[in-house]
């Protein structure tokens, strides 16, 4: 580590110990950050689908989906961009359910995720079980705007954002890990926020 | 697309400050040990204060690959806490932490067509791209609209007229152009089949101009989007 910069004093230490290390509080904002353009896409046609290493493959259309035990998440999430936003609420699906109804074989270690536009995403399987991951349509109790992916995306809100693939509409349980569309361009295959793992090396 | 080059933490010496435009800097560093980087990739710069703290955040490259030394442009936000040392503290002969290059995705190859659309200081990565294309004799391959609310408070603006970019001013006029939004009549004149389309700019910008372009009958499978926060609308 090199020394400090000259006359750079920074903001106040009495730190929110909910951030992360490099990360700042954006308040009541919510950025978006995208790499491609929105695309509009009717509940009605949408569908998630959980295929690769699984004994049943299943798709789920948005009344199945929704028919499903409901889940949420209460807390916070940490964008790469280094803005995290606090006191979050999402509500949809437990991954854990999806994955209970097509039973991921013994082989199956990492899963990477499709959103509607192409974008993917791949994490360690381990991190999107256990209550870790979800599928939702809902923030603050109202339809998941577009912008933030809805009709429905991925939440894994452990972990740096990019990995919470926005219009998400396919996981694929892998054997071996394959980088994902930010993780072939440098991004961590992991991203864990309280290590800083935000580019390939970190 | 070619992998894109990738760098990692190093230092770079401040060579130059300038202020062209208010509430914004230029800085040229002399980066050690430098990878060339693509036009359209960025850099992360790290602030490291007495006690250890540190803060970082990434800046769009505004040079060209074979400039010697690396331009960042740097808009200074009045609560940003690395904008605003940047801005107001740093002087040549500093010592910056930094990474990069980094980003495989925003990055124009320097050889294909491609329609630049930006808003304010969404423009950065696009004259990164227009110098490498006049220094390469590609100038041919850019077409460029972009879009502010006055010519004042466009960076390179000077740059980016004598290249015949379009200029939408939201609030002045342009020449004949009344003051106004950029509309899609004027993007289908500039976009061609094969191009990509590269947008760049705030949130709702990016969001616009996206729209703009599909409109003008560009297929959303050749845009790509590179936003900056913060999106100034609540969730």
């Amino acid at each position: 580590m090199p020394g400090p910069t000259r006359g750079f004093l920074g903001r106040r230490r009495d730190r929110d110990p909910r951030l992360p290390p490099g990360q700042y509080d954006v308040g009541t904002d919510w950025p978006v950050l995208t790499a491609e353009p929105t695309p509009r896409i009717a509940p009605e046609t949408w569908s998630i689908t959980v295929d690769g290493e699984v004994e049943s493959p299943t798709t789920w259309d948005w009344d199945q989906a929704h028919a499903l035990p409901r889940s949420e998440y209460r807390g916070d999430i940490h964008c790469v961009t280094t803005w995290s936003k606090f006191g979050t609420w999402f509500a949809g699906v437990s991954v854990d359910s999806l994955l209970a109804a097509a039973r991921p074989t013994a082989d199956a270690r990492f899963v990477m995720a499709t959103s509607k536009t192409g974008y993917t995403t791949n994490l360690p399987l381990e991190h999107v079980t256990g209550g870790q991951a979800w599928v939702v349509w809902e923030y603050d109790g109202k339809p998941l705007p577009i912008e933030h992916g809805g009709p429905v995306r991925l939440l894994v809100p452990h972990l740096y954002f990019w990995k919470s693939a926005k219009w998400v509409t396919r996981l694929t349980l892998l054997q071996r890990d394959q980088p994902g569309f930010w993780e072939q361009n440098g991004y961590h295959d992991l991203g864990d926020p309280w290590r800083q793992q935000r580019y390939q090396g970190d | 697309m070619t992998k894109a080059p990738a760098g990692g933490w190093t230092t770079a010496t401040v060579s130059g400050v300038r202020r062209p435009i208010q509430r914004s800097v230029q800085l040229r560093l002399d980066v050690h040990d430098r990878i060339d980087h693509l036009p359209g990739q960025h850099y992360v710069v790290r602030l490291t204060a007495e006690d250890g703290y540190t803060a970082q955040r990434s800046y769009s490259v505004a040079s060209a690959p074979g400039d010697p030394l690396v331009e960042l442009f740097v808009e200074r936000l009045d609560d940003g806490e690395v904008s605003t040392y940047l801005a107001d503290v740093v002087e040549p002969g500093d010592e910056l932490e930094v990474r990069g290059p980094i980003g495989g995705w925003f990055v124009w190859d320097g050889g294909t067509p491609a329609l630049l659309v930006a808003g304010g200081s969404g423009v950065v990565p696009f004259v990164s791209m227009l110098r490498h294309a006049r220094a390469t004799g590609q100038e041919d391959l850019l077409r460029i609209a972009v879009s502010s609310r006055t010519l004042a408070g466009l960076p390179y603006a000077d740059e980016l007229a004598d290249a015949g970019a379009l200029i939408a001013l939201t609030r002045e006029q342009h020449g004949i152009r009344p003051a106004g939004r950029l509309a899609a009549h004027e993007l289908v004149p500039l976009w061609e089949p094969g191009q990509t389309a590269y947008v760049c700019g705030s949130a709702s910008f990016a969001e616009a101009a996206t729209q703009l372009l599909e409109t003008a009958g560009v297929p959303a499978s050749s845009i790509r989007v590179e936003r900056f926060g913060p999106s100034g609308s609540p969730a």
